[in-house]
């Protein structure tokens, strides 16, 4: 497993080696302050929880993510370094796991960096500081959980604008799953039991869920199984896409 | 030249293999030193051995049917025109793709069930160089000696013994992206060398580099080849005869030559043509003289008025026998030469050939 560690290394040095990391986390920073204090009427609620701030959370991601995971693997294949990476003594697995924790822990470190939100709250009231922090939890998984999407598409094409727009729409539906706009496709045609598995996968449920403090063992599994199976897949789209 | 480095025989990787002095080993008799990794078997296998290779994608065939083997302390050209199969047979020897047909194996490894024992005792330079353009080359080699699983003293060690053979010395600490086409081929090199591999796999490492980046290039492998086997693929003939021991062809996916540059050059209608180059115009009876003479094939004008070429019937030397013409006849001779063969003409005669008849299999 040391192969992983040593790409995830290269990887999360990829990022803060190029403006990529700053740009990141600069704008996360800025939208989701801008998105707590103003669209989530922090100080009008009056109330001492962070409610607003994770609200807009699933929204950050469905276009910051895509950015982020877009280039992992579409530039490897553009560049030709794929046939570099895949001669070394690495399995696909591997690759995949490290390139997938680089930007999964550069991620956790973007959202790491909102401290300063958690300090506010703390000044000013009494919030639950337990929900705080499984609320943090619970954005970390479904980061991840956009993360494996982004990084299977990217392993799909060699063209990152494809791999954002892509990741976005895909991202998109698991977003709205649940919701009239993904359902109403389905209703009318598809089993019942596709129906509400699909409408299981709703990442605004499963993050609903674990924001209100509500410590349901099956959000978390929903989101470790997401990644992967979105690994998974990413190992396999790898395998098939090097060829040409 | 060529005896010499033939006569260069390493032993396979292998423990308990007893390195031993080849009987033709004219120019160095020394033991020989053995690869710094090792297979785990005793038996001497052929470094690379290819058998009934073949590669389809979709409906197209890249690779039909192609089988050789590399020895250590071989170099062995791989010649082939654009979109011949030899790049694909090379990521299918490298284990960066998997082949639809036929076995490979590495050092005693089979690629398709042990690719990782594969991948730890190639160094691979794959077509362009692919490099992390953002990363420095010091920084890069960083990373391949890590992923190779160096670390700590050994680890600066191999990456400052890379970086000294590539002579990469004064970019180490430039980004990969801003170096110029010479040196990030030598960050290639540096990253194929680095874990001192028993083999050697490089797909066109000259290609687009000048005339003094060749020279280089070829040195530093000639330098390696002493305990390597070498694959490089190339289209530039004159690379064969710099640095190969062997040569094979492929065209259309197919073996169609496997032997000695020599060999390749003796193929040709040129070898053993004798070229005379008069003072003054070309004497009149000249062209009928020569063509009377036994094994003559033809005569043909060469380039300027006063140039004749004689080509042999068969490859046969003839220049004896022009020169007592020549002195009999009493003609005034500014020069007279014995033509080697021309490559790229038996390279165009051999690639463009239909069928797959195999000509001058050598072995």
């Amino acid at each position: 497993m040391s192969a992983t560690g040593v790409i995830l290394r290269r990887e999360l040095g990829n990022y803060f080696s190029t403006p990529v990391a700053y740009v990141f986390i600069v704008i996360f920073l800025v939208l989701s302050g801008v998105f707590t204090f103003y669209l989530g009427g922090f100080y009008e609620r009056g109330q001492a929880d962070l409610q607003p701030f994770f609200t807009f959370h699933p929204w950050l991601y469905l276009f910051l993510i895509p950015a982020l995971s877009m280039r992992l693997w579409a530039e490897e294949r553009k560049a030709g370094t794929i046939e570099l990476l895949m001669t070394l003594p690495v399995t696909i697995g591997e690759a995949v796991l490290g390139k997938f924790l680089a930007a999964w822990l550069f991620t956790g470190i973007a959202l790491a960096l909102t401290f300063p939100v958690w300090i506010t709250v703390n000044y000013l009231g009494d919030p639950d500081n337990p929900v705080i922090l499984l609320s943090y939890l619970g954005s970390f998984l479904m980061a991840g959980a956009y993360l494996a999407v982004g990084a299977c598409i990217s392993a799909s094409t060699r063209n990152q604008v494809i791999a954002f727009v892509i990741a976005f729409v895909v991202c998109l539906v698991f977003v709205l799953a649940g919701f009239p706009m993904v359902m109403d496709v389905f209703q009318g045609w598809a089993p019942q039991a596709l129906i509400n598995a699909i409408s299981g996968m709703s990442f605004l449920g499963h993050f609903e869920a674990i924001t209100r403090g509500v410590i349901d063992l099956r959000d978390l599994i929903f989101f470790l199984s997401f990644i992967g199976c979105w690994l998974l897949a990413n190992a396999i789209v790898v395998e098939i896409a090097k060829s040409d | 030249m060529l005896c010499c480095r033939q006569a260069r025989k390493a032993p396979a990787a292998g423990p308990g293999f007893r390195a031993q002095d080849n009987k033709n080993s004219r120019c160095h008799g020394q033991t020989l030193r053995q690869p710094s990794m090792t297979g785990t078997t005793t038996e001497t296998h052929p470094a690379i051995e290819v058998a009934s290779l073949g590669k389809d994608f979709g409906a197209f065939t890249a690779v039909s049917d192609v089988s050789f083997q590399v020895r250590s302390g071989e170099v062995l050209g791989f010649l082939g025109p654009n979109g011949a199969g030899k790049s694909t047979t090379m990521k299918m020897i490298t284990g960066f793709l998997s082949p639809t047909r036929g076995r490979i194996r590495v050092a005693g490894f089979d690629v398709a069930r042990e690719p990782l024992e594969v991948k730890r005792r190639i160094g691979y330079l794959p077509e362009g160089a692919p490099a992390y353009g953002d990363m420095t080359a010091a920084a890069f080699l960083d990373f391949i000696a890590r992923i190779r699983g160096y670390r700590g003293r050994e680890k600066r060690e191999r990456v400052a013994t890379a970086i000294a053979r590539a002579n990469l010395g004064s970019v180490v600490h430039k980004a990969i992206e801003t170096l110029s086409k010479g040196f990030k081929r030598r960050v290639g090199l540096a990253q194929a060398i680095l874990h001192d591999p028993p083999i050697l796999v490089m797909d066109e490492p000259t290609d687009g580099l000048d005339p003094n980046q060749k020279h280089e290039v070829r040195s530093l492998i000639r330098e390696m080849a002493r305990d390597k086997a070498i694959l490089i693929s190339t289209h530039i003939l004159e690379e064969v005869d710099a640095i190969c021991d062997r040569a094979i062809i492929i065209a259309h996916g197919a073996l169609r030559f496997d032997g000695t540059p020599r060999r390749l050059a003796e193929m040709s209608a040129l070898h053993n043509a004798v070229t005379i180059s008069f003072e003054g115009e070309v004497p009149v009876a000249a062209e009928a003289c020569l063509r009377g003479l036994n094994e003559v094939a033809e005569v043909v004008s060469g380039a300027g008025a006063s140039h004749l070429t004689v080509l042999p019937a068969n490859g046969a030397s003839i220049v004896r026998q022009v020169t007592h013409l020549a002195r009999d006849e009493g003609w005034q001779i500014e020069e007279l030469f014995v033509e080697t063969g021309q490559l790229d003409e038996v390279f165009r005669r051999i690639t463009t050939r239909t069928g797959s008849a195999q000509g001058g299999v050598d072995r």
